[in-house]
């Protein structure tokens, strides 16, 4: 698996697209792989606000349950909907279509993310390849 | 229990060659999915999976007092038991509440094979040994370090084994067994499974069993079987509201309770529990295993909450998203009184109330 160099990675394993203000939040094909099948994506409304770190949603497997962590802080302005009725797209396309939420990034809050190569070699490390 | 201590089956480096993602269960590290839970739990209700469930535990009982012997601690009448024949039941507290569930197998008239979760195995051994202490003419042996044990499963089940045996597969009936060569060696063969599919299982000596699964694989290539993890046998087992131990029953909870009424025998004579078993029918059930089908959005798990009107009424013993049915559904101990079929409960679920109703079981009846 090689990860997109467009966009930062946190060791909780969501990745973060920032677009000027706008950060997407996703979580990363690693962790879905340890996820296993999904089927139930829970994420916080659009308006709440999002703490860097900070519990923002649950993902459900046929497995378990995981929470999700914020890897920046900002206000939700849009929910991926289509994971209501497809949570499949989390395993399918994680990086893609499979994306979780849109926020008003706190200026900043992106900081000590790690590059693509760094979360490769932090996946190394951890015994995960 | 540190990693290290953990068991391996003789099957580790299959797993390994298959890509098992491997976990720690019940003191073994076992696969719990290859490629994917729903994936190996569709291949088994359409075609064929194959999995290793050498952790199982097998205890023999034998002597000229078995047959009385196991009438006493399990609630099930071995004497209906007939050479060949396996049943299943439960090792019984006084109280009439689990020690265990289990499969009893008639060997002979004097051999009975108890086969036993792999968690509960050395609590189990420990308790018949203390039991049977008081009994002459029975002895009591783990053989579980004997066995290694392949569960075959799924529609395609016996179209695939046949090709590696000479015993007539259409002659064995469910919950039947044979002692018969597989792929040469000789096994028990058992027309008994936990997924709610026809299949077998087959009990071979641990040496011969790395080459049996790859004969499995290689004969069922045609109908694409799939080996399967711990994962896909919990979501098929849940689906047949085929029970867990430590989750839908335990030391806790009784037969009756967990509509488990049809492996209870009042009539077989004096067993562990009976008279408490005769006090919680005769006062009637205080609560009961249901099935839940969420209405709301959210997945119960075992443990949460079941909620009546904002009061706490009960728990969720196993829950997952069924594949097969595309619907999130538990099982779930209730209060009588709220255990009829279409009551509307909430599961608490990180808090919050999610609509749920009973709804009937087993939610997956094979077709036939």
């Amino acid at each position: 698996m090689s990860y997109p160099e467009d966009r930062r990675y946190a060791k909780s394993h969501e990745w973060v697209l920032v677009d000027g203000n706008t950060a997407t939040i996703g979580i990363t094909s690693y962790a879905q792989e340890q996820l296993g099948d999904v089927v139930f994506v829970e994420l916080p409304a659009v308006g709440s606000t999002l703490e860097r770190d900070g519990a923002m949603g649950n993902i459900e497997s046929v497995k378990a349950v995981s929470e999700v962590f914020a890897p920046v802080a900002g206000e939700v302005v849009e929910v991926n909907g289509a994971l209501e009725a497809r949570p499949e797209l989390l395993n399918t396309d994680p990086h893609g279509e499979g994306w979780l939420v849109r926020v008003n990034m706190a200026p900043g809050s992106d900081a000590n993310l790690l590059t693509a190569a760094e979360y490769e070699a932090f996946l190394a490390e951890e015994g995960a390849h | 229990m540190r990693e290290t201590e953990l068991k391996r089956t003789p099957l580790y480096e299959c797993h390994l060659a298959a890509g098992g993602k491997m976990v720690p269960f019940a003191g073994w590290e076992m696969p719990v999915q290859y490629r994917g839970v729903v994936e190996e739990h569709r291949a088994v209700r359409t075609r064929v999976g194959l999995f290793d469930v050498s952790h199982m535990g097998e205890i023999e009982v034998t002597g000229s007092r078995a047959l009385d012997f196991l009438q006493y601690v399990t609630c099930n009448d071995v004497s209906k038991l007939t050479v060949g024949r396996a049943q299943y039941s439960g090792l019984m507290t006084p109280r009439g509440t689990f020690v265990d569930d289990l499969l009893v197998h008639k060997m002979s008239d004097r051999q009975y094979l108890l086969v036993v979760n792999a968690a509960n195995k050395d609590k189990d051994y420990a308790y018949l040994c203390a039991q049977a202490a008081g009994f002459s003419g029975v002895e009591v042996n783990d053989r579980s370090a004997e066995w290694a044990q392949l569960a075959v499963q799924g529609p395609k089940a016996a179209a695939v084994v046949q090709r590696l045996t000479p015993a007539r597969l259409s002659d064995i009936k469910y919950y039947h067994f044979v002692i018969e060569k597989v792929c040469g060696v000789e096994a028990i063969l058992a027309r008994t499974g936990y997924t709610g599919e026809d299949g077998f299982e087959i009990y071979v000596r641990p040496a011969h069993a790395p080459d049996l699964w790859d004969a499995i694989l290689n004969a069922g290539a045609d109908e694409e079987i799939m080996p399967c993890g711990l994962g896909a046998r919990d979501t098929l087992r849940f689906e047949a509201c085929m029970h867990l131990y430590g989750n839908d029953i335990d030391d806790s909870t009784t037969p009756l309770e967990a509509g488990l009424q049809w492996i209870v025998k009042f009539g077989k004579g004096p067993f562990l529990g009976r008279e408490a078993l005769l006090r919680q029918e005769a006062a009637g059930l205080r609560r009961k295993l249901v099935g839940l089908e969420m209405i709301g959005r959210g997945i119960a798990r075992h443990g949460y909450p079941v909620l009546k009107d904002g009061e706490r009424v009960g728990a969720v013993t196993s829950g997952t998203f069924s594949p097969t049915l595309q619907r999130a559904l538990a099982l779930a101990y209730v209060p009588t009184e709220l255990a009829g079929e279409g009551e509307e409960l909430d599961v608490e679920i990180r808090e919050q109330p999610v609509r749920a109703k009973v709804i009937a079981t087993p939610f997956y009846r094979r077709p036939r």
